[in-house]
């Protein structure tokens, strides 16, 4: 990999630039531009960049591919690829790789934390403790997390995970999906609407494409309904946000356990006066463990295409 | 569920309405006393040591005679509904109220009531088994996740305009792989247990003593357990054995990535000792619903970023609440249809019974009947 340009377009885990280096790659920083001069900075550098890291935050899209004449490969580090224009690359031949598998458990995890949270209001809990109220009265009932039938929405990979976690905790299961899956134990419904009407928690965890873009809408908020929780752990554009927050608001949805957003890092402020809502800020993989193992695997994957070795996690 | 809509249901407040009663019994039923004094033979006469919500009073009134402790009847009662954490079942009790056969508790802890004293007596003593237990392990495993993955924190993170303002909250820990060292692998231990392997953690425990059925790993000696694990969870009951069973050695054992979780009792803890590690940066991490002199907490806590902090929360569900009514009702259903009046019952009342549901799952059936099973040492 020695001196292989590679732009990196969001700062990102120090263990990952670290490697990168000792491996004797040519570094470019695209948040090192302000945002006005990032193309000024791309013009000057494209002859040297041969690979872009991308992720969540900045991905790499279609005007950004056409000012780099000399990209073969985009390595996400991410598993969601909602921010690499997937079209133009296959146009170009330009290689894509993912971080499938590495995050899939840590996403679960928090999928099934912020259920909890949010059914039993731990945050709220916390500080309602640290305002010292506990010394005037208790704290109301919070509803059962055992038992509460668990709707996934996309089973693939992190849904499989999280109905295996939920079951642990005698949830019944029930999903929908592009195509019903070889799982008797857990109950296919063939729209998001059926699926919504008939679980008391909901889960997004699809990949965010045009079909899935919006696929929480006021229908699905509403079929949930006065004692129900969304979890969140796909996309912010999952969801249709301004819905999500009047249903809260009014109290026509029970609540909401989000660790993603339309327009990250902004968060509708009227969440911030619900005890019923969690919010975490994009952390769904951001354990430190989690974080080397997916810098691992994007470094593995440079290293084999610029090896003309086959690719780990080809996406493209 | 929201904050608009507070749930109209059991509050833990409620459980402190006081009972009210007429002479011909309570709730909305046909009580009456009859004319030689006894409570009539379909609702069986129950004495009640604890004030009733108006759920309780519903639900008990309409098969039993409640009988308060002022009634001339409370001498020749022969079942008593106590709750574990307001009365004490001891020699005074039973020669307070001599016709006793059957004591119900609203607990799942039986350490109020003098079960040698009991068995002696031919008192049978019934509690309310695993009715408690997915709730607290729920909770338990809540808070888990929470110190490993930040959500409380990061949540106040959010809330505080941070993550417009700051970037990126750091990064927490992953819960695979973790060793998790269960202290008490009861009940309520083991459903954390069950819940926690599928997660991937690694599940050591100890007890006094192994548990042959446990498929965990055992520890027979609490420092070592902490020094082999990254999390430890309390959740024994509270004797003179167990208390601060965390102390000074156990959190230096732990170490500074240690963290421990307690939905057991404050006085598990070393409260102090607790505290100071972790002013020291001694050990990484604790999640608290129990404290030892609650609703206090120590103010030190309040500015800590990696400490969550809850009020004794992890068994209010109004599902358990509900539950535990009905588990009650089933126990004392049980025995008089065992034991009528008139006949010598067929419990002898050698060991104590622990009622169990006949049906798993979120709403449960009570058991019809209950099974006479090993005493104390199951519940710890």
């Amino acid at each position: 990999m020695e001196s292989l340009g590679v732009l990196l377009t969001y700062p990102q885990f120090p263990y990952l630039e670290q490697e990168l280096l000792r491996r004797g790659c040519h570094l470019l920083r695209l948040y090192d531009s302000p945002k006005n001069d990032q193309f000024t900075f791309l013009h000057a550098n494209a002859s040297s960049i041969r690979a872009v890291i991308g992720d969540t935050h900045v991905g790499a899209d279609a005007a950004m591919i056409d000012v780099l004449p000399d990209l073969e490969i985009v390595a996400s580090f991410s598993v969601g690829l909602d921010k690499v224009d997937l079209v133009k690359c296959k146009e170009r031949g330009i290689r894509v790789t993912n971080t499938p598998d590495v995050l899939t458990d840590d996403v679960a995890d928090l999928a099934i934390g912020l259920a909890i949270a949010v059914l039993r209001k731990i945050p709220a809990a916390d500080r309602f403790v640290r305002s010292s109220a506990w010394k005037k009265g208790g704290y109301p009932l919070t509803t059962k997390f055992s038992g509460k039938k668990v709707g996934i929405l996309g089973l693939g990979r992190i849904g499989l995970a999280i109905a295996k976690q939920a079951e642990a905790f005698n949830c019944p299961i029930s999903y929908n999906s592009r195509s019903e899956k070889p799982h008797p134990n857990y109950k296919y419904y063939p729209t998001p609407l059926d699926l919504a009407s008939n679980c008391e928690v909901l889960v997004v965890s699809c990949a965010l494409t045009n079909e899935t873009r919006l696929i929480v809408n006021r229908a699905i908020i509403d079929a949930l309904g006065p004692q129900g929780v969304l979890i969140n752990i796909g996309r912010g554009p999952h969801v249709d946000e301004a819905e999500l927050v009047s249903a809260l608001v009014e109290g026509r949805l029970g609540g909401a356990g989000l660790d993603v957003f339309e327009n990250e890092p902004n968060v509708p402020e009227e969440f911030f006066w619900l005890d019923n809502v969690v919010m975490t800020p994009h952390v769904g993989s951001d354990t430190v463990e989690t974080s080397k193992a997916m810098a691992d695997l994007v470094i593995a994957n440079l290293e084999a295409h610029v090896m003309g070795r086959p690719l780990l996690t080809p996406v493209l | 569920m929201g904050t608009r809509k507070t749930p109209v249901t059991l509050r833990k407040e409620n459980m402190n309405f006081s009972l009210s009663l007429t002479a011909s019994g309570s709730g909305s039923g046909s009580t009456t006393i009859s004319s030689d004094g006894s409570p009539p033979l379909d609702r069986p006469p129950v004495l009640v040591l604890l004030s009733l919500s108006d759920a309780w009073s519903s639900a008990l009134s309409a098969k039993f005679t409640i009988i308060p402790p002022s009634s001339p009847l409370s001498t020749s009662t022969r079942a008593v509904l106590i709750s574990g954490s307001v009365n004490r079942v001891d020699s005074t009790l039973l020669d307070q109220y001599p016709s006793l056969r059957c004591v119900v508790t609203t607990s799942a802890g039986v350490n109020t009531i003098n079960l040698e004293e009991c068995r002696r007596r031919g008192v049978l003593v019934a509690n309310v088994g695993e009715t408690y237990s997915n709730d607290v392990a729920d909770y338990a495993v809540g808070l888990l996740i929470d110190a490993f993955r930040r959500l409380t924190m990061s949540d106040r993170y959010l809330r505080n305009g941070l993550w417009v303002s700051r970037g990126d909250y750091p990064l927490g820990s992953k819960l695979g792989g973790k060793r998790v060292g269960i202290v008490g692998l009861g009940s309520i231990g083991s459903a954390i247990a069950k819940r926690l392997e599928a997660f991937g953690c690694k599940i050591s425990y100890f007890s006094r003593k192994p548990k042959p059925t446990a498929n965990y790993k055992y520890v027979p000696n609490i420092i070592d357990l902490a020094t082999k694990s990254d999390v430890l969870v309390v959740s024994c009951s509270l004797t003179k054995e167990t208390h601060h069973i965390i102390n000074k050695q156990v959190l230096q054992a732990l170490g500074k990535e240690g963290i421990i979780i307690n939905i057991g009792r404050g006085a598990h803890i070393d409260e102090p000792e607790l505290v100071r590690s972790l002013v020291q940066g001694e050990i990484k991490g604790v999640g608290l619903d129990v404290f030892e002199n609650e609703p206090n907490v120590p103010k030190e806590m309040f500015e800590m970023e990696n400490v969550v902090l809850t009020p004794h929360q992890a068994v209010f569900t109004p599902e358990a609440l509900s539950d535990v009514i009905q588990i009650c009702i089933a126990n004392f259903e049980a025995f008089f249809a065992e034991n009528r009046p008139g006949t010598t019952g067929t419990t002898t009342g050698t060991d104590y019974c622990i009622s169990r549901r006949t049906q798993e799952g979120d709403q449960g059936r009570c058991a019809e009947s209950y099974q006479t099973l090993k005493p104390a040492d199951d519940l710890v």
